[in-house]
């Protein structure tokens, strides 16, 4: 059952938030030693805010708009009093004293938040692979990774465990694991969902959004945790935007321009995922252009100096003062490289390295100060395609989900897995990912819809569109 | 290339408040190179006239009213700490000789 289905059995008292948290228990111990999704399963909790909406259902008050819905929560994402971990040994055992803002808006909404999922150690990487904690694997093919840095997140809703998931997108770590997960993900605008209580990465990219088994549903969970929060000043000064209603608005009269750069180097699955994309949204009424945006293709080399640099600065916190983990040394300086080197593992140490080096005397105008003129670059460039065009298609990932160990002596090869995702956090607009086609051992595939800032009304609009004929409906 | 070295490496570390051991500096002066190097196709540019970018959109100096309210409870986050002694966090001594 979808999300926005089980909401409106629990208000309409057809089902009760109860239940349907038992039944999201038993989906998460049937696989979760097998697929190591959840690295927390708060079943205290999850029961106690599921009694609160049964509670609020039966003295007639309406519990929110995801009353009793199951969801999952990346464990970089703090609530009050659960353990969260980064997936990282230096916060190991650390509960957060305070819950992030879209938490905050869960649980008003009458959400049910059953624990906290696998994700790359700090959101770096791309299979989450890199979690201290093991990796996690792919339920629709357990020999393959669900994509990262999100990758319990989407797991746990592919494999049916809760029906939503919150994850972060800092290059596409929410939009690459939905494709490679079968699923549908959302990148809001940059400043449209509170960071406040997210563990920061890089500060300028982060942005929290949803996964989703509809677009529909995508739609509801991103309405609930967007808006304006004071607590964080990057936050837009407005509140959260129509989504829903907005659904069925269709393609007709939109130019939507397929992207060359966004398809360069998939597969060939991928490639007529993308072009049979094309043809449905103009089937249905929109004008598709191909052209060309060369600056993209040098988004990952910006990326790979202007995150690690942020991340270098983020990471400075962790150094066994005032929480996580401290391994004794002579004195303050010894114990600071000893908590670090303990506590970190080798894919943040070499993201450190890269972004103090990027950063240090001599070498900062050259690399991070050149990355920043590419990413004015990049953002000039969508602008100039968004006066011919009002939505962009491409590919979400270069190929369908890859098999453990396949990338991870290369770095390089590990990051080029976001080479379609990259560009859009850089400048800070919206794209999302929508289950299209079959690729390779016929594993899903994404085709990304990208737009402007504050165009998510839109993109979900054109998802729906490839997804209902996907669903033959 | 980018000809970082493996001292540069070493350098980096210590800025960064990282131990490496041996094998580790080899490896990351590998690796690191090779990132570097794909940011070549970037440096070759020639940018003199662009502005950079820092952040997505231009807000400057968000402010909030100047209102007293009421942040984490001291013993609730001191609680967290590795350490902590007479409501502060301890640490071990900062001098780098006896005093």
């Amino acid at each position: 059952m979808n999300a926005t289905a089980m909401a409106e059995r629990v208000r309409r008292g057809e089902t009760s938030a109860r239940f349907l948290a038992e039944e999201s228990l038993r989906a998460i111990r049937a696989r979760n030693e097998e697929l190591n999704v959840f690295l927390h399963v708060d079943e205290h909790g999850a029961m106690a805010a599921a009694a609160r909406v049964d509670d609020a259902i039966a003295r007639g008050e309406d519990p929110g708009r995801l009353a009793g819905v199951p969801i999952a929560l990346k464990d970089n994402l703090c609530q009050v009093g659960v353990p969260t971990t980064c997936s990282s040994r230096i916060l190991e055992g650390w509960r957060p004293p305070y819950s992030a803002t879209v938490v905050e808006r869960l649980l008003d909404a009458g959400a049910v938040p059953m624990g906290k999922t696998n994700l790359d150690e700090f959101a770096m990487g791309s299979s989450t692979e890199t979690s201290a904690f093991g990796p996690t694997r792919n339920p629709l093919d357990p020999t393959r990774v669900p994509g990262g840095s999100s990758g319990g997140s989407a797991a746990a809703v592919a494999a049916g465990m809760t029906p939503l998931a919150l994850g972060s997108d800092t290059g596409g770590s929410i939009r690459q694991p939905a494709a490679l997960c079968g699923i549908v993900g959302v990148k809001p605008t940059y400043g449209l969902v509170s960071r406040y209580g997210l563990i920061a990465f890089a500060s300028s990219l982060d942005q929290i959004g949803p996964f989703a088994t509809s677009v529909a549903d995508a739609a509801l969970l991103l309405e609930v945790i967007a808006g304006h929060d004071p607590m964080d000043s990057t936050s837009l000064p407005e509140p959260a935007p129509s989504l829903v209603a907005h659904l069925d608005d269709g393609v007709a009269g939109r130019r939507i321009g397929l992207v060359r750069e966004l398809i360069e180097g998939a597969d060939a699955e991928i490639v007529t995922a993308v072009e049979r994309a094309a043809s449905v949204l103009e089937a249905a009424g929109a004008t598709v252009v191909e052209l060309s945006i060369p600056e993209l293709r040098l988004g990952l080399s910006a990326y790979y100096l202007i995150a690690p640099a942020e991340a270098s600065s983020n990471l400075a916190r962790y150094d066994g003062v005032r929480y996580g983990l401290r391994v004794t040394d002579e004195d303050v300086t010894a114990m600071n490289e000893a908590t670090r080197t303990a506590g970190f593992g080798a894919e943040v140490k070499r993201r450190i390295m890269l972004g103090t080096y990027a950063l240090s005397a001599g070498y900062y105008d050259a690399y991070y100060g050149q990355a920043l003129k590419v990413r004015t670059q990049m953002r000039d460039a969508f602008k100039r395609a968004y006066r011919d065009v009002d939505t962009l298609l491409g590919a979400t990932t270069p190929s369908v989900a890859f098999t453990f160990g396949s990338k991870t002596n290369d770095p390089m090869a590990m990051y080029l897995s976001d080479v379609f995702t990259i560009p859009t956090n850089l400048a800070g607009e919206a794209a999302l990912s929508v289950p299209f086609g079959r690729g390779e051992a016929d594993l899903p595939t994404g085709v990304q819809l990208l737009g402007p800032g504050r165009s998510e009304a839109r993109l979900l609009a054109a998802a729906k569109v490839l997804e209902d004929v996907e669903r033959g409906s | 290339m980018s000809g970082l070295t493996r001292t540069e490496v070493a350098h980096v570390a210590r800025l960064a408040r990282l131990r490496l051991s041996d094998e580790e500096l080899d490896l990351f002066t590998v690796q690191l190179a090779r990132i570097l190097d794909h940011a070549a196709d970037m440096q070759s540019l020639d940018l003199a006239g662009v502005v950079a970018t820092a952040h997505p959109y231009d807000l400057i100096n968000v402010v909030r009213e100047d209102v007293v309210r009421p942040s984490l409870d001291r013993d609730v986050v001191l609680a967290a700490a590795p350490d902590a002694e007479d409501g502060c966090f301890a640490v071990p001594r900062i001098m780098g000789e006896e005093l």
